[in-house]
């Protein structure tokens, strides 16, 4: 086991009023890995990517990104530390371009100062082509730069799924969350998405980890899995053992995976 | 030539053939209007940047252009820096002095209740814009509540001096120096929009939480929107100080918070050119309409604003303008590039 | 010594109207989320509704529980007719839109009640009927306990109660708590979720006329604005107490009130309007989420 992994949650608990969300857990993720996070509608999977996202503070235990504790870290200290996330619903900024979505996430309020914007000085200009340059570069990584002036909120659902992953790339993470990527979407796109994250983790050398019902996904690119059910890691393990793992068949699986899909 | 491209300069031939026109074409009373518009302009622009492109509800835009309009006057009662005929010249002082006091008292209202939910900012600019008033009424170094009178105004240049057989009467230099203001403040504002903070501003409004975890620090993004609205509204503060020459407290009330918050609502929440084309409509509206006013014995100019802001909330929201600019229309798509 | 006590009486009275209304603050804020600033001018047309019923019922020639009463009912209906129009007419169009779309809606209300009103009963203040006769019913020293005080004493607390009762034991009182908790999973069991948030703008518009009938009592000057200042003291009240609390709106009146009294006693009484804010201020800034606020978590 490496001694230094990339995330560590410890022994990290969260609770809302009487509700215990998230009881105890403990976990690793170690820097390269895909890893999936997958339980049962209220297990408390979204509750972690907030915790990790620095949206909620846990009430018990700590969290350690690269053996840095994010507790009491604002959510974007942590982005800029190298943490970006997706949403289960899409969250882009829909009234905005697809180019500047993707600016925001690559430049955040501004390299230059405010004089500067308002003087137009060299390095204004300058900048303010080259993002929309850069921009259109990593749309182009996916095939997309021909939307990039398109109003985010205007494009398919599908579609905007993907430039939603795009703009928390132009974030530079080091370790990216993916809230149910493959919600709403169906086989074909299912299977365009599979592709997508390899890609995105061996082009781009980062760690994933993403929250999935879709089993097809979760078992066909995660190396490994943790099942979450009811705030506590029940399993953890590489897919084939996590499949025929009782427990996790019992609490959300059911019999058909047994069966290979 | 450079020069010539270059806005400040712009702006100031723009600002003189303004003046030019309005004191040939105009009668005395509708200069005082256009003056009005100059100083509704800068003010619903700059309440623009918080409520329209921020997203965020600031109801005291009128306690700010108070500070800029008592700090600048006070400071013109005492100091003169310049003298003879670049006397005019003090006045931009004055502004940005009446800014900086605006912009420092907008940090200390924004600073506490920007880190809240937004509805809690409107009611805490409704009251700092109270709170104000109530100081200056009390005041009586300023004035109190019978108001601070003799606030000189820009004088007249004759250029004599420099061979020129040629008078700028008082007005002109006053009216230039309001429209170079407006003017101004709308350049800043419009480049400031159209750059890495205009799209800081637009993404905490679309989505607070999804900004936040795109790395943008939204409370200070929306200090800074606040901060820089208070200045200009500072600036609007003074430039009504000195036009008037006099400064009472109730002309800050809440009510001219809510015109400018109609301005914006009408123009469009995100256009600067529907905040300038609703400044100028609110402005030039009451005076076309006080003869009715004058019929029937009563004030609907209240009634019609807050009217038109529950229709145009519900019927649309997106005022005149929407998000758009004039460089949106096809005509000038050429001459400016996109966003 | 005595007088400290008349003016905690005295505090405490004036707490309970602010309670009175605050709680409309509240309760609409837990359902929708938003400030309902157009609240203060239900209250108003409450007091002027009564000034007009007088007209007509002449209630004023007789004095008493029976004119009180009959008060307290026509303001309690005119009150809920016009949250009801407001809702329904300003703000249900609305529902889904921006947040701060609906505020400035609300605010439009506002004013726009305020200033036609000003149009309709013109600006000069009218005089309340007195509907019931004051006298001093027990007096310690200088201490002196009027029927006035323990009439809004007692009206307050049994309008606080009752509703306390509804919303906790009754079936529509649960109804609303599952609204406020969530509209979705509300309409997922079978609630009409539009029903249960007219309802509570009937119940917090019901109490602002029960407090525009007390204050009316004490206080008889009325005017088209007067709705402004209570408005803003009772919503401070309200953000004092944690604002979607019912409890914490009835503490927060009742501090608001004792703290009013309290600095127009003791200090002086150019700063008794600042107190709110001031206090409005102190508490954003120390406990934003109010005494018996939850920290409201967003679903992200």
């Amino acid at each position: 086991m490496n001694p230094s992994p990339l995330l560590r949650f410890k022994e990290t608990s969260i609770q809302f009023g009487g509700l215990k969300v998230l009881s105890d857990l403990n976990f690793e993720l170690q820097n390269g890995e895909l890893v999936g996070l997958i339980g049962p509608n209220g297990a408390g999977k979204t509750t972690v990517f907030n915790i990790i996202s620095g949206i909620y503070q846990p009430t018990k235990g700590d969290v350690f990104f690269e053996q840095e504790s994010l507790l009491q870290k604002k959510p974007y200290e942590i982005s800029r530390d190298g943490i970006v996330r997706t949403f289960q619903n899409i969250r882009l900024f829909s009234t905005l371009s697809v180019v500047q979505n993707i600016g925001i996430a690559m430049h955040k309020a501004g390299p230059y100062s405010f004089w500067s914007s308002i003087f137009k000085t060299k390095k204004f200009v300058q900048f303010e082509s080259d993002f929309i340059l850069r921009a259109k570069e990593l749309l182009e990584i996916f095939g997309l730069s021909h939307l990039a002036e398109e109003e985010a909120g205007s494009l398919p659902y599908g579609i905007q799924r993907r430039i939603e992953i795009i703009r928390a790339l132009a974030a530079s993470p080091r370790l990216l969350l993916l809230d149910e990527p493959a919600a709403g979407l169906n086989h074909a796109e299912t299977d365009e998405l599979m592709k997508l994250i390899r890609k995105i983790r061996d082009q781009f050398r980062l760690s994933v980890l993403l929250i999935e019902h879709d089993m097809k996904l979760v078992m066909g690119i995660c190396e490994r899995i943790f099942v979450l059910d009811h705030g506590e890691i029940i399993a953890s393990g590489r897919p084939e053992e996590i499949r025929k793992n009782p427990k996790v068949i019992e609490a959300y699986l059911g019999s058909e995976v047994l069966d290979g899909e | 030539m450079k020069v010539l491209k270059s806005a400040t300069f712009q702006l100031f031939v723009f600002s003189i053939l303004l003046a030019t026109l309005s004191q040939n074409v105009l009668n005395p009373y509708q200069q005082l209007i256009l003056s009005y518009v100059a100083i509704n302009v800068i003010l619903a622009t700059s309440l623009n940047l918080v409520n329209g492109f921020c997203g965020q509800f600031s109801l005291g835009h009128a306690g700010f252009m108070a500070v800029g309009a008592y700090v600048s006057g006070v400071l013109s009662l005492h100091v003169q820096i310049f003298q003879g005929p670049i006397h005019f010249l003090n006045f931009p002082f004055y502004a940005l002095v009446g800014g900086l006091a605006a912009a420092v008292a907008g940090w200390f209202v924004g600073m506490p209740s920007l880190k809240l939910r937004g509805d809690y900012l409107a009611i805490v600019t409704l009251g700092f814009g109270e709170i104000i008033r109530v100081i200056v009424l009390n005041l009586d170094s300023v004035g109190g509540a019978r108001g601070l009178y003799g606030i000189p105004g820009p004088k007249g240049i004759s250029l004599k001096d420099f061979g020129i057989p040629f008078e700028l009467s008082s007005f002109f230099v006053g009216s230039t120096l309001a429209f170079f203001f407006a003017g101004g403040t709308c350049v800043v504002l419009w480049r400031l929009t159209r750059s890495s903070f205009g799209r800081a501003f637009l993404s905490v409004k679309e989505d607070e939480v999804a900004s936040e975890c795109m790395g943008v620090n939204t409370t200070q993004t929306k200090v800074f929107a606040f901060v820089i609205s208070s200045f200009f509204a500072g600036v609007g503060g003074s430039l009504f100080a000195h036009t008037t020459n006099y400064l009472n407290p109730a002309s800050f009330q809440f009510m001219k918070s809510v015109d400018v918050v109609i301005m914006v609502v009408l123009g469009g929440m995100g256009s600067l050119t529907g905040s300038v084309l609703a400044a100028i409509f609110v402005t030039v509206l009451p005076e076309a309409l006080r003869p009715l006013q004058q019929y029937t014995g009563v004030d609907l100019r209240m009634v019609i604003y807050s009217l038109s802001l529950i229709l145009l909330m519900i019927l649309r929201p997106q005022g005149i303008l929407g998000t758009k600019e004039w460089s949106d229309f096809s005509p000038f798509r050429k001459w400016v590039g996109k966003r | 010594m005595e007088d400290f006590f008349q003016h905690v009486l005295n505090g405490l009275n004036l707490g309970a109207i602010y309670a009175l209304i605050a709680l409309g603050y509240t309760m609409v804020y837990g359902v929708l989320q938003f400030i309902n600033f157009a609240h203060a001018e239900v209250y108003m047309l409450g007091a002027f509704s009564i000034y007009y019923a007088n007209k007509w019922l002449h209630l004023s020639d007789h004095p008493g529980w029976m004119a009180f009463g009959i008060s307290i009912a026509i303001a309690i209906v005119v009150c809920s007719a016009v949250g009801l129009l407001i809702e329904r007419l300003a703000y249900r169009p609305l529902r889904g839109s921006p947040r701060l779309n609906i505020l400035i809606t609300a605010i439009g209300v506002s004013l726009f009640l305020q200033f036609s009103g000003q149009a309709v009963f013109g600006a000069d203040p009218k005089l309340f009927p007195q509907v019931l006769m004051d006298s001093e019913i027990v007096r310690f020293g200088q201490i002196q306990i009027r029927s006035f005080d323990l009439t809004i004493l007692g009206v307050s607390m049994a309008a606080m109660a009752l509703l306390h009762f509804l919303i906790h034991h009754t079936k529509m009182g649960r109804a609303i708590q599952a609204v406020r908790h969530s509209q979705t999973s509300a309409s997922l069991m079978g609630i009409n979720v539009n029903f249960m948030i007219s309802l509570v703008f009937v119940l917090g518009s019901s109490l602002a006329g029960v407090g525009a009938v007390l204050v009316g009592l004490k206080y008889p000057k009325i005017d088209p604005l007067m709705g402004m200042l209570i408005g803003l003291k009772a919503f401070v009240a309200a953000v004092v107490g944690g604002i979607g609390s019912l409890p914490g709106a009835v503490v927060g009146g009742l501090l608001m009130g004792l703290s009013e009294e309290m600095v127009v006693a003791y200090l002086s009484s150019t700063y008794r309007d600042a107190l709110a804010f001031g206090l409005l201020i102190l508490i954003l800034v120390l406990r934003p989420s109010g005494l018996f606020g939850k920290s409201q978590v967003e679903k992200v």
